[in-house]
């Protein structure tokens, strides 16, 4: 296939994001990197796990979460991931458009999730002086829920230089794959939160 | 955009042509020069080691510099000699045998190498800036959380960002071998070699990220005051034993697969006989590569897990020698009644076999938890190890750097030279290591900096230090090997050992679009299948047609050149804030060059077929 073919947006196959090597390559490639990723988070929730009565004299996790916050983060996050589903649904119909309507839904609620997670941070630091450093605890919470809000905040840069990069000249074989990998890797994020609800704030609150 | 032009260039544009180049053979080039200087950098460092153990009470360097000796010598070579090195096999070697013009992601081929490359020069430069890390190659926490130096951080550094690089690099080839191989090669007629390359990548892919958190958990706690190794802030010392280990344990058959992978091509080829159950082969990499990631608790049985840990441990360790039984079974079959040639490839993989069977033995033996409380820490595991470690994948890719030099270089080592290498180098080894299972047996802990006078480890470990000079003879002979080679030997033939594999039916060096047509793959020893039906080359399964080429870039280096300015900053912030700058400098650089490499669209280009047909191979 010649450059020009794949850069014409007039020519898109059903499922565009696998139609060329490269955009194979990247769909194989991407779900490895995520098989690494989940060891990664795996580790950190190990060492959470192994930490998380560490508290030495501070606050422990019962008495910081408060369950509302965190269920509106979690819905946000949920509903980020479906409005990504369909940005990805109206690529698949080669519906320009649409796809970024739904891709920029998606960064909004991104941002949202965003913004409440640095106030709980906040909260935590200045109401409680529960910090990164005050105990083992502290350092593991912060590590876990942090490397998680980093991955939050790359994919919404991410997405949001695709739009940007792409606003002009809509889809084509080149840069479908990077839409697909780029939800992939919020679905992957949306997938951790639902452990760390799990883990850390329902079993931290009961456990 | 030719082979042509790049042979009558001047240095800078030589230069300019490895910073930028996205070929999987030059990178290959760049693994094994950086991974054998580093070979070279901890060579001397082991040799400075058993000097100072030539004898009773010796005061050749000080305590302090010998801890930082013996941490760097376990830490060059295992992520910053033998990684590398291997990873320059697997660049050279299996794209060609799978047919394959390049690997899946060129860009990040090249992106893999400067981080390793970076990584290590952070790692070095330790030795230059306050001292080198001085708490062993495993960094044990509190040990490396409490050494006062700068030393650990540059460990912390020097490994968080090679790592990255190798993780890059292990996806990068699951997703070749999974997408790029040649029609008609399917999972069970790939050769060994990609086979153990295969299990590797997915090892790596698997470990590494362990060794990432516990990196960050060390950096964060040296550099920005979380406590998490802070027993007194309720941390938890064990945590880094664990993550170091889940790592570490899958990481020795990182190492030592890929040269299982090389024995077996050795094997078959210089027997002319195809590998002997090349399924059980295959099936043995599997379960090792399975099983390696259910044993690293077996170093850490005097850690106090408790006898029923223990005891799963010591079962699931004792288990891996099955599968590898198997292989070795299978190299011995190869060769029974084969046409065999004592090559020098030949000769390491030959020597390999009993040396690797004896590191096999003392594994197993250290496998049985209750012992282990008498070897633990004593030289009777430095033996163990190097047995596995040099008589393992040192032999290994000395073997497969005899074997694959013309298909890299374009001339075959000398033989007489690698023979005269080969023989001081294996006496030398045995000398070394041998009796120092008899030092461990007899009490003699390891890691430390003297020992005294009258306890009978005098004459032990004086024919240890003389081994080591042995060892050295052998590398210096080898290095003058390649010198004498490429100024005197005359050019090598597209298939000089009459081999097996599709890596030998195109030419030596190959072209940089490896085949001018993708080949027909008809089973396994895909070219020897066409040899012994009278062909001279591969059925082409395509017409001539269009070769699509990725352009080369410095994006790469300028990436991992951020995050070696970042590191100093990550480093040396702790004394003072203003050298958070660099931090900023140096992910600015980072992100911005990933920035850019996004909105740059990078199509590649086309060699047009009637060049392909006037060229004829030289293009």
């Amino acid at each position: 296939m010649s450059n020009e073919d794949i850069l014409n947006p007039k020519q898109m196959p059903h499922e565009p994001e696998k139609a060329t090597l490269e955009g194979k390559n990247k769909f194989v490639g991407f779900w490895f990197f995520l098989g690494g990723e989940t060891v990664l988070f795996a580790s950190l929730f190990g060492t959470y796990l192994a930490l998380n009565d560490s508290t030495a004299g501070g606050p422990g996790t019962e008495e910081l979460f408060g369950l509302e916050l965190v269920f509106v983060m979690t819905m946000l996050l949920l509903t980020s991931s479906l409005t990504s589903v369909y940005a990805m649904y109206h690529m698949k119909n080669n519906n320009f458009s649409k796809m970024m309507v739904w891709l920029g839904v998606t960064v909004a609620l991104g941002l949202c999730f965003l913004g409440f997670e640095i106030y709980e941070f906040y909260h935590y630091i200045h109401e409680y002086e529960f910090t990164f450093r005050s105990s083992a605890l502290g350092s593991a919470f912060y590590t876990l829920v942090g490397f998680h809000g980093g991955h939050v905040l790359f994919g919404l840069l991410w997405i949001m230089t695709l739009m940007g990069r792409n606003a002009k000249r809509g889809l084509n074989l080149y840069n479908a794959p990077k839409f697909y990998i780029a939800s992939l890797y919020w679905h992957f994020i949306d997938v951790v939160w639902v452990f760390i609800f799990t883990v850390v704030y329902l079993m931290g609150k009961v456990g | 955009m030719s082979t042509a032009v790049a042979q009558k260039k001047g240095f800078g544009a030589f230069m300019w042509d490895y910073l930028t180049t996205v070929d999987h053979k030059k990178i290959a080039h760049l693994y094994l020069v950086a991974g054998g200087l580093f070979f070279l950098l901890g060579g001397l460092e082991a040799m400075i080691i058993r000097i100072q153990l030539i004898k009773p009470d010796n005061e050749f360097i000080s305590a302090g510099l010998y801890n930082e000796m013996i941490t760097m010598h376990g830490t060059t070579m295992i992520f910053l000699a033998a990684m590398p090195l291997l990873f320059a096999l697997m660049n050279a070697v299996v794209p060609l045998q799978i047919g394959a013009r390049d690997v899946a992601f060129p860009f990040l081929n090249s992106l893999g190498f400067w981080l390793f490359f970076f990584g290590g020069v952070i790692l070095n430069c330790s030795w230059f800036m306050g001292g080198a890390p001085d708490a062993g190659w495993t960094a044990y926490a509190p040990l490396s959380t409490t050494s006062p130096s700068h030393g650990v951080d540059f460990y912390v550094m020097g490994l968080q960002i090679s790592g990255a690089g190798t993780l890059i690099g292990g996806i990068n080839f699951l997703v070749t071998i999974v997408n790029m191989r040649a029609p008609g090669m399917s999972y069970m007629r790939m050769p060994l070699f990609t086979w153990t390359i295969f299990v590797t990548s997915t090892l790596i892919l698997f470990a590494f990220p362990a060794l990432t958190v516990g990196l960050f958990l060390m950096m964060f706690d040296r550099m920005f005051g979380s406590v998490f190794f802070d027993v007194a802030a309720g941390g938890n010392v064990i945590i880094w034993e664990h993550l170091f280990w889940i790592f570490g344990h899958p990481e020795v058959y990182i190492l030592i697969l890929p040269v299982f992978g090389v024995f077996s091509e050795v094997f078959a080829t210089f027997s002319k006989k195809r590998l002997f159950g090349y399924s059980a082969m295959v099936f043995a990499t599997v379960l090792i590569g399975f099983l390696g990631f259910m044993v690293w608790a077996h170093h850490m049985f005097t850690t106090g897990m408790g006898p029923v840990a223990n005891s799963i441990f010591a079962v699931t360790t004792m288990a891996i020698a099955v599968p590898t039984g198997i292989k070795i079974f299978n190299w011995l079959f190869t060769m029974w009644g084969g046409a065999i040639r004592m090559t020098t490839a030949m000769l390491w993989s030959v020597a390999f076999i009993p040396t690797f069977t004896i590191g096999g033995m003392t594994g197993v033996m250290l496998a049985a938890a209750a012992a282990d409380y008498q070897y633990h820490d004593t030289y009777f595991v430095v033996a163990h190890f190097h047995y596995v470690i040099v008589g393992g994948v040192v032999f290994g890719i000395f073997a497969a750097l005899h074997y694959w030099w013309p298909k890299m270089f374009g001339k075959v080592l000398n033989e007489k030279l690698g023979k005269w290498a080969f023989w001081p180098f294996f006496i030398g080894f045995h000398l070394t290591f041998f009796i120092q299972h008899f030092l461990g047996l007899m009490g003699m802990p390891r890691r430390y900096w003297k020992f005294l006078d009258g306890q009978g480890l005098e004459t032990g470990n004086l024919i240890s230090t003389i081994g080591a000079f042995f060892m050295a003879l052998g590398v210096i002979i080898f290095v003058w090997n390649i010198i004498y080679t490429h100024m005197k030997e005359p050019k090598a033939s597209a298939d000089p050992f009459d081999g097996r594999t599709l890596e030998w039916s195109i030419p030596s060096p190959p072209p940089f679009y490896n085949f001018k047509q993708t080949p027909l793959v008809r089973g396994l020893d895909a070219l020897w299948i066409e040899k012994s039906e009278g062909k001279k080359a591969m059925t082409p399964a395509e017409p001539l047609g269009d070769i699509h080429m990725p352009y080369g870039s410095i994006i790469p280096f300028v990436m991992s050149l951020g995050l070696f300015i970042a590191g100093f900053g990550f480093i040396y912030q702790v004394d003072n804030p203003v050298w958070l700058s660099l931090v900023f400098i140096g992910m600015g650089i980072t992100l911005g060059s990933m920035f850019v490499r996004s909105v740059k669209d990078d199509l590649g280009y086309h060699i047009h077929k009637e060049d392909l047909e006037k060229g004829d191979g030289q293009l």
